[in-house]
């Protein structure tokens, strides 16, 4: 009984550490559960079951910033919002992406005025940027695939 | 201009009546909004302040207007109550003993217009964040905090932006 038996016929597979953690990194993002505004909505359906983000391993999303390694911020961030929206963020664990889904939270969209933050950059660093008002869910889900292709190219140094 | 029996049963505390399609609205000065708020409440049935809000006329004097608008539930009627103030003293005296419900709107006007009220029991900010600086709503603040971004002054207003270095 060895480990051939468990795993069929495949023989060896060779990777490097790197891309194997990549990888796993990749298919099992929990996302943050944190909608801000309409975003939201569309977050909820890409979510739910007819757009199905749980097809990309990233299913579960996580009302706690300290179980979950993505953070996408939905909607335009109000800057009495900004220093929460930054705890949460400080909150997450090692690896941490963040995903600006939307034209306010990448750049204040329409909202160019003394309440909104111009951009969620200013606050957080932002991986991927999702145009749209709000984005479709297919829209949300390429810059969710953009993103895992993002981190399985990541090396590991980034995160020591 | 017309007149109308509110106005006639407050008096001399009215100094201008305007009805508009059936809106009245009155206009008094800011010593004696308290009363009139009173005279209303007591006298007249309107129980509910809707709203309280606040003008800013710039550079017309007198600049601010405070809007006082009353509702009576009995009488299912809507009254309006203005009153001017200039802009060099932007202070009025707090109705929040006759209506409870002014407490946090007058905070709201203190926040975005920087009016202040007397005898207020707690004027802080209650919409922007302790430590903004300024008043947004006043007509000398800018409306837009960045410059909108098109092709000829893309490049300059990226310069100066958080992510410039990347």
């Amino acid at each position: 009984m060895g480990i051939e038996q468990k795993l069929g016929d495949m023989g060896v597979v060779t990777t490097t550490l790197e891309k194997a953690v990549g990888w796993a990194r990749s298919n099992a993002i929990w996302p943050m559960l944190f909608g801000l505004a309409c975003c939201a909505i569309e977050m909820m359906s890409t979510q739910a079951s007819r757009y199905d983000l749980s097809r990309f391993g990233m299913e579960l999303m996580r009302a706690s910033p300290r179980q979950s390694d993505l953070m996408i911020v939905a909607g335009r961030v109000s800057r009495k919002m900004a220093p929460v929206l930054r705890n949460l963020y400080d909150q997450m664990p090692e690896p941490k992406w963040v995903i600006a889904m939307g034209d306010c939270a990448s750049c204040g969209g329409v909202f160019n005025n003394y309440a909104v933050v111009q951009g969620v950059d200013e606050i957080v660093p932002v991986d991927v940027y999702v145009a749209g008002c709000p984005p479709r869910p297919e829209t949300l889900i390429d810059g969710i695939l953009r993103l895992q292709e993002k981190i399985k190219k990541e090396p590991l140094k980034k995160w020591q | 201009m017309s007149d109308s029996p509110l106005a006639q049963s407050l008096g001399d505390l009215i100094t201008e009546t305007r009805v508009f399609r059936d809106e009245v609205t009155l206009i008094t000065t800011r010593e004696r909004v308290v009363e009139v708020l009173t005279r209303l409440r007591d006298g007249e049935h309107f129980e509910v302040l809707t709203d309280l809000t606040a003008v800013d006329f710039h550079p017309a004097e007198p600049r601010f207007a405070l809007v006082y608008l009353l509702t009576s539930l009995q009488r299912n009627m809507r009254v309006r109550i203005k009153c001017f103030l200039n802009g060099s003293e932007r202070a009025a005296p707090t109705v929040s003993g006759v209506f409870a419900s002014a407490n946090w709107l007058e905070r709201e006007v203190y926040d975005l217009f920087g009016i202040h009220f007397e005898g207020h029991p707690d004027l802080r900010r209650i919409v922007l964040p302790n430590d903004y600086v300024g008043h947004p709503l006043l007509k000398e603040v800018p409306v837009q905090v960045e410059e909108v971004s098109f092709t000829f002054n893309r490049r300059r207003i990226e310069a100066g932006k958080i992510f410039a270095g990347e």
